[in-house]
């Protein structure tokens, strides 16, 4: 039975139980609504959430978690002839390719049953092709049998699942329908499992961090296992190369990643911070209308965007400029991918979140501050420079924070525009490299982790995290103590 | 607030000297007024400095992707002989069938050697040279032409043949004769006889509807790649984040907004909740690797787990939208409908939900935007790196099968050595834009029609 047929037949089951707790509970109240506690529908509720609420739940768990019990059972089988440097996630694969090769075959009749369990070995192959399933290597008897372990204990199991399933909702339905009674808090009973369902949803939060921290802990730690933790941290060289002897330092990366944040604050934080100061306190209400949504347009382009415009706009024009033959004749720049042409179009896309939120700001100081200056006759500048900016600064700093956590996690523009070699330089118009960037090029398309090479993408992204929510919970913790000044 | 002044303020000087004319400025006050001057003219710039970047931005998107909506087609009389496609000349499918794009060149060449003559250019291209005129996937178009209809053969039929990009590249004014200089695919002679079949009306530019709808095509194929496989991938993640993300995004919220008691449990929740908004997004493209692909095994680049991360990534955004939407819903509607014996929980499903909808909508259409143009995570879970070539066939197939998104597609075609993809990912960007501003419109809207101010 598949699970989208036990998922149907409970659902079922719940909806005969929702009928019969509702007929039951009309049926004992003599059709007097009034005699009930609750509303009849109610009634039913409590019948269908009984009978489907545990036995899905139960369901979706066995879903998860019988293939990783399977995997743990049938790997004994394998252990003995896998070598040493055999990988058990591509055995294991093997395995279950034949496995599911084996059902299909017995599925469409070409191996009766007996067949598909008696098959040496050496014939197992040419039968697997002809289903049309490829077997990436011959089959070794080892395989085999675990093939065929691993079926029956997937047949054991899903016919387990099946009944305890199924078992479990006509238990909860008829539990439900017994305790159809006029006396019975119907309603109670719902919202509380209603409330239950709010308070898992909002627990999903936690539990995405939980997996968040988790993923990076434990890979980061299989990686400090292979690759000295100092020297990881330490380490002034990037040469990571996949047959072995990679040095895999950090601090080139961070460099990178520094430098074109700050290029990229450079550009954003002035100009996002004068035109909020502008439309703040000087722009009339009309320009204001059209000239705010114009600059938050800018923070709705995707990414990807911004990442191309570096790439074959931007990069280019700035290789115009100061690369070799250029019309300015410096030759600092090599080519279009660089620090300088990522840090640029990172400001530009920096711009809105620096100038909305410093308008924000400067919009909660409040007026009274302003006219009291403006009665003892200082200018509109002044006012701003001397009353209105000393009095928004932590918050102007908490947004500044904000934005440079922005951009130390920003991926494809630095992908995109920075370029692939990781060095330390001074120089803005070399290429250089980011932590995103290398963990982009670290993991994409690969799916076994056992090398250093791939997992130091884990150690970065730990890294990574660490940096931004530091950020992140300093800014956040400096505009909210703002806050409290003045409300 | 008395303290403030006294930090940022300039010492005061003393008054001016008496005697001047209050109606003459003083240069002291001209200084000033100057200065006022220059800090409002600071302002306008930059705000005009934005506006720049964003007019720079949509020029180059848009005078780099309009042209991926045009391509050049040539007009050729290809004879289909019987004796190359039908030997048995009994029209057997099957046997059809066997004949490969290889069998169909020499026709095509044929044909370009008939066009040439036809038009009475000279030239000293081998006949062979001539094809680089067309895209390699001209035979292959043919073919399927020639299975569809196998009447067709033994008769001369005109079809219409995708140009090579080099072809397309010129006639749009990307490629010129300097440039292919340093080029080997083409030659100024193929120019030549480009030039002259223009003027004569054979080779033209058309709206190029394979590309919205069409499927990617090989790194030497740049003519023929389309970005509608991709697009059915986004749609089938955004399905997902829609599914999973709205209810999961409002039950939180309500629990949040309306039934959360003042404790430490719901502290750490809102904590989380505005922290996670923060986190970068490749960070949750670790999360769906280490979690749905390592851990759990769900099939790798399918839009089922690029939708699952996504959402994982978008619902901080949804529920704190959510949640504002909540709260301006004010407090008389709850005591209203508490007074008249409802429940709590009747009061939130029955009346303040209802009233927050539009807002929610809102929000969550904003959020779905953020999720559709988002590419990081998308890179480590896959889905760039898969060349989309093929429709999904079904539902299930949709979700489960890999797939390309729309900016997955974009990075891939950027990363593409061959310049001619440059304009197929500028296009794409077109899309994608007209996409996510038709979502932020409806969302205007929504707000515009629905809002109520309390």
């Amino acid at each position: 039975m598949t699970p989208s047929w036990i998922a149907l037949i409970v659902l079922a089951i719940a909806a005969a139980g929702f009928v019969l707790a509702r007929a039951r509970a009309q049926a004992a109240a003599r059709r007097e609504a009034r005699r009930l506690h609750s509303l009849p529908n109610y009634y039913g509720w409590t019948a269908a959430i009984y009978a489907a609420g545990p036995a899905l739940l139960l369901l979706a768990i066995w879903l998860v978690a019988q293939p990783i019990a399977t995997r743990s059972l049938t790997w004994p089988v394998l252990a003995a002839e896998a070598g040493e440097n055999a990988v058990p996630s591509l055995m294991m694969a093997d395995v279950q390719r034949l496995a599911s090769g084996l059902d299909a075959a017995v599925a469409t009749g070409r191996l009766t049953a007996e067949e598909a369990r008696a098959l040496p070995p050496e014939e197992l192959r040419a039968a697997m092709a002809a289903q049309g399933v490829a077997l990436g290597s011959e089959v070794t008897p080892a395989t085999r049998d675990a093939a065929l372990r691993w079926r029956r204990l997937s047949g054991t199991g899903d016919l387990l699942r099946g009944i305890v399933v199924i078992g479990l909702a006509l238990a909860g339905a008829a539990w439900g329908v017994s305790r159809a009674k006029p006396d019975f808090r119907a309603r109670n009973a719902v919202e509380q499992a209603m409330r239950g369902v709010l308070v898992s949803a909002a627990l999903l939060a936690i539990l995405t961090t939980v997996g968040i921290v988790l993923a990076l802990i434990f890979n980061t730690i299989e990686f400090f296992r292979l690759y000295p933790a100092a020297e990881f941290f330490f380490g002034t060289t990037w040469s990571p190369s996949f047959g072995g002897g990679s040095e895999l330092g950090i601090l080139p990366l961070l460099w990178g990643t520094l430098y074109i944040s700050i290029i990229a604050l450079l550009v954003a934080v002035p100009i996002g911070l004068f035109a909020a100061i502008y439309l703040a306190e000087y722009a009339h209400r009309n320009v204001r209308s059209w000239a705010k949504p114009m600059l938050e347009m800018l923070a709705g382009i995707p990414t990807i965007v911004y990442g191309l415009f570096a790439l074959l706009t931007v990069g280019p024009l700035l290789v115009e400029a100061f690369g070799r033959g250029g019309y300015l004749g410096l030759g600092w720049m090599q080519g279009g991918t660089a620090v300088m042409t990522a840090g640029l179009v990172m400001g530009i896309m920096l711009i809105p979140f620096v100038s909305s939120l410093s308008d924000d700001i400067i919009n909660a100081v409040p007026q009274s501050l302003r006219d009291g200056s403006l009665g003892l006759g200082a200018t509109r500048s002044e006012t701003i420079r001397q009353v209105v900016l000393p009095a928004a600064l932590p918050g102007i700093v908490g947004a500044v924070l904000l934005a440079a956590s922005r951009a130390i996690g920003e991926t494809m523009i630095v992908v995109l525009g920075a370029g692939a070699a990781a060095r330390l330089s001074m120089n803005p118009f070399d290429a250089m490299t980011t932590v995103t960037a290398k963990i982009v090029s670290q993991l994409t398309g690969d799916a076994d982790f056992s090398s250093p090479e791939a997992l130091v993408a884990f150690a970065l992204g730990m890294t990574l995290f660490v940096i931004t929510l530091a950020l992140n919970v300093v800014a956040l913790w400096i505009v909210r103590r703002y806050r409290e000044q003045y409300e | 607030m008395t303290d403030i002044p006294q930090s940022g303020a300039t010492p005061v000087e003393p008054p001016a000297p008496k005697g001047d004319s209050l109606l003459v400025t003083d240069a002291r006050t001209k200084r000033r007024n100057r200065s006022e001057r220059r800090f409002k003219a600071y302002g306008i710039a930059a705000l005009g400095v934005g506006m720049a970047f964003l007019v720079a931005l949509l020029w180059a998107i848009l005078s780099n992707g309009l042209t991926a909506f045009t391509q050049s087609y040539v007009q050729l009389d290809v004879p289909l002989l019987e004796e190359k496609l039908d030997k048995d000349g009994d029209r057997d499918p099957a046997k059809i069938a066997k004949v490969s794009t290889f069998g169909y060149a020499p026709l095509i060449e044929a044909g370009l050697v008939d066009l040439v003559e036809k038009t009475g250019v000279e030239t000293e291209l081998e006949p062979k040279a001539l094809t680089k005129i067309l895209s390699s996937s001209a035979a292959a178009q043919l073919r399927d032409r020639v299975l569809a209809n196998p009447e067709l053969i033994g008769q001369t039929v005109s079809v219409e043949l995708l140009a090579s990009s080099r072809v397309d590249g010129y006639l749009k004014g990307r490629v010129s004769r300097a440039s292919l200089a340093r080029d080997k695919n083409l030659d100024a002679e193929h120019l030549d006889l480009i030039d002259a079949w223009r003027d004569a009306g054979l080779v033209e530019k058309r709206f190029n509807w394979d590309f919205i709808t069409g499927a990617d095509a090989s790194d030497s194929r740049p003519e023929q790649a389309g970005i509608g496989v991709a697009m059915l991938g986004s749609l089938f993640m955004m399905l997902v984040v829609l599914i999973l993300s709205l209810p999961i995004g409002v039950a939180a919220s309500i629990y949040l907004e309306e039934f959360a008691p003042q404790n430490r449990l719901t502290d750490i929740i809102e904590v989380n909740i505005s922290n996670l908004a923060a986190v970068p997004s490749i960070v949750f493209g670790i999360l769906g690797l280490a979690v749905f692909i390592q851990f759990m095994h769900l099939p790798q680049s399918a839009p089922l787990v690029g939708g699952l991360v996504l959402t994982l990534m978008t619902l901080p955004t949804i529920i704190i939208s959510t949640r504002a939407s909540l709260k301006s819903v004010p407090p008389s509607i709850r005591n209203a409908a508490l007074g008249v014996g409802a429940s709590k929980m009747q009061a939130v499903t029955h009346h303040v939900l209802p009233l927050a909808m539009p807002g929610i909508l809102t929000g969550t259409i904003l959020g779905l935007a953020q999720a559709l143009g988002e590419t990081a995570p998308l890179l480590l879970i896959g889905m760039v790196g898969y060349i989309a070539t093929n429709y999904p066939d079904g539902v299930a197939e949709g979700f489960l099968s890999p797939n390309s998104a729309m900016p997955a597609q974009i990075y891939e075609w950027a990363k593409r050595a061959d310049p001619a993809f440059y304009e197929r990912a500028w296009g794409g960007i077109i899309v994608l834009l007209v996409f996510l501003l038709a979502m932020n419109l409806i969302a205007v809207l929504l707000r515009r029609r629905f809002e109520r101010r309390w």
